[in-house]
């Protein structure tokens, strides 16, 4: 479906200037290779500035990478990028081409620019604003909507007018659970009654843990790795994951909580630990008797999620990635 | 995944704020998706992908020039209906305040006509200058263009339907400014009727201009710069009478293609106008969009693919 063959891009390094940092060299995709297969949910998953939107944006034929080749469907979309348009639908992050126009009318022309004639474009602007439920909402205009209604608006529009392929780069952001209920549900039906294959970009680990067939997990314009979420997550299934959050602060003064200092991540008022299940138990029951216990407020015993793949394959950010 | 106490794996300790203070939504987030990723997988086998006939797929439609222009246009104008009235009416009223000041300084004849021909081709030029090279300015800097670069439609066909609509948004602020000039300076609104030719021409030649700037522009802010100094251009070197002005100023005056919009319309308030003169003022507006317009979409075209 989508062949990605040693992908590269890197920003040149911009001198500073007055008020401005200089900033160097930046390798945003780094030999990026993926097979995609036609009909799989396919993650890119990352914390920002990993790469992910590049890649897309490589993927999309928005630009030119310095190397290596993506094939779709067997179109070189880095000779012909304009071929692109004509195989996939794309959600980028701005919505600001269509923000001042009517639901309704961001999503006729968009089908009617993916070459629809106008009854046809018509018909499947009410159909798909019926399936995600913004049929009471089409009248407004995108600008005047919620952060998360103005998304679902703008994946309408990118489903008028059927792509074997969706690009969705972060499709959910900002949206309740009833509306990400409706685009998973669309994505779905597409995939079952068409055979569509999606390209999603997320930095949500439960997201991609529920929704994905497979992830590539990239950090620093490179993929770390390439499976199924499942067979991740069996990398580090030898781990349990401690959250503890303290009151105020770490009561530092009982020896054994100093003990664990070395080994946890510290986020404010919260710790994080990856361990050993016995450790893990004897860690709790350390915090959860004595001295310690008075300075806790609250913690959790998970197993480990694709958070803990991400920082167990040496993913450099620490709180990139969102478990909400 | 996940799952707090549903599982066995998680316990919750002594939490002031309940068992469920890691993660409040986790529990909206278990259907998250209505099959189950697996289920497809038969549906979908992977070996089917190789291409082994090598034959690429075929693409989807490429949307024509003529019906996505029109769908632009529309689009865009109804965008123009809710947010640049207000603008229109900030344009109409600063060519009749200046046309009210130019009454004491100006007393008919030559020089009225001027003014009055000056002031309507103005909103032509704060509409589809200014604002055009400002939309296309922050279209570009926020992304914007992302979302017609990854559509099929032809370069050409957003550029002149996004022109479009800001020139024909710009036409009653240009007749109500026209009508209201006549009447303030006694002229005869016989021809009037040459503004069907003056606002498409004047706004084709200005539009493309401001595309253009919009486009090309490596900022939004220098976008809205170069629009807002080529609107004080229109307004100083098309308004002002130029038998005053000095002749370096009359030769950049010459260089606004504005200039020839506001001098076809300004010589039809005459007693017999000459009308190969009004027409050939016209051609160069026309050969001026036409050069503007292709640069646009030029512009257009090398923003779109970075």
């Amino acid at each position: 479906m989508c062949v990605v063959r040693e992908l590269s891009k890197t920003y040149p390094a911009v001198r500073g200037r007055r008020g401005a940092p200089a900033t160097p060299e930046v390798r945003a995709t780094d030999d990026v290779t993926l097979d995609i297969r036609r009909g799989e949910i396919f993650g890119l998953l990352g914390p920002n500035g990993a790469g992910k939107s590049t890649l897309v944006r490589q993927l999309t034929g928005l630009m030119r990478p310095d190397g290596g080749s993506v094939e779709i469907l067997g179109h070189d979309i880095v000779r012909h990028p304009e071929r692109a348009a004509r195989i996939l639908a794309y959600l980028g992050q701005e919505s600001s081409a269509l923000d001042e126009l009517t639901v309704s009318l961001a999503a006729e022309t968009t089908g009617r620019l993916r070459g629809l004639e106008v009854r046809r474009a018509r018909a499947e602007r009410d159909a798909v604003l019926e399936e995600l439920g913004l049929t009471g909402l089409a009248a407004r205009p995108i600008k005047k909507l919620s952060g998360g209604q103005r998304r679902l608006a703008c994946f309408a529009a990118a489903l008028v007018g059927e792509r074997p392929l969706l690009v969705l780069d972060e499709p959910t952001t900002g949206m309740d659970p009833v509306a990400r209920r409706a685009v998973w549900s669309a994505v779905d039906r597409r995939r079952a009654e068409q055979g569509a294959t999606v390209v999603l970009v997320t930095h949500n680990v439960i997201e991609a843990e529920t929704v994905l067939d497979r992830v590539a997990v990239l950090d620093r314009g490179r993929v770390i790795a390439c499976d199924t979420p499942s067979g991740l997550k069996e990398q580090v299934a030898g781990e349990v994951r401690v959250d503890l959050v303290w009151r105020e602060s770490a009561p530092l003064h009982v020896p054994e909580v100093a003990a664990l200092r070395d080994r946890v991540v510290e986020s404010g008022r919260r710790w994080t630990l990856r361990l050993a299940p016995e450790e893990a138990r004897a860690v709790v029951a350390t915090v959860t008797g004595g001295a310690a216990f008075a300075a806790l407020d609250d913690f959790t015993l998970a197993t480990p999620s694709l958070e803990d793949v991400y920082l167990a394959l040496g993913g450099a950010a620490r709180q990139g990635l969102v478990r909400t | 995944m996940r799952r707090n106490a549903s599982n066995g794996s998680s316990q919750s300790g002594p939490s002031e704020n309940g068992p469920s203070e890691t993660d409040p939504s986790e529990g909206e987030q278990r259907d998250v998706s209505v099959v189950p990723a697996d289920a497809l997988r038969g549906a979908a086998p992977a070996a089917e992908e190789r291409h082994v006939t090598g034959r690429p797929a075929e693409l989807g439609p490429r949307a024509r020039l003529w019906p996505s222009l029109v769908a632009v246009y529309r689009a865009q104008l109804s965008r123009a209906r809710v947010a640049r009235i207000p603008l229109l009416f900030v344009a109409t009223f600063q060519s009749i305040g200046i046309m009210i000041l130019m009454r004491g300084v100006v007393d008919g004849g030559g020089e009225a006509q001027a003014v009055v021909a000056g002031s309507a081709v103005l909103v032509v030029a704060f509409v589809a200058l200014n604002l055009l090279a400002q939309y296309f300015g922050q279209l570009r800097a926020s992304g914007g263009l992302d979302h017609y670069a990854t559509l099929p439609v032809p370069p050409a066909a957003v550029v002149l339907g996004t022109a479009g609509a800001y020139a024909s948004f710009t036409a009653p602020g240009t007749v109500v400014t026209a009508v209201f000039g006549c009447l303030l300076f006694g002229l005869p609104m016989t021809h009037l009727w040459v503004l069907l030719a003056v606002i498409p021409l004047a706004g084709a030649a200005l539009a493309g201009l401001g595309a253009a700037l919009g486009l090309l522009a490596p900022r939004p802010e220098f976008a809205t710069l170069l629009g807002q100094l080529g609107m004080s251009a229109a307004l100083l070197l098309g308004v002002l009478p130029p038998e005053r002005m000095p002749q370096l100023v009359r030769l950049a005056r010459d260089l606004l293609p504005s200039t020839y919009g506001v001098e076809a319309f300004a010589r039809t308030f005459g007693e017999r106008p000459d009308w190969g003169f009004v027409l050939g003022d016209l051609a160069v507006c026309a050969a001026v969009g036409v050069i503007s317009l292709a640069v646009a979409t030029w512009a257009y075209r090398r923003a779109a693919v970075r």
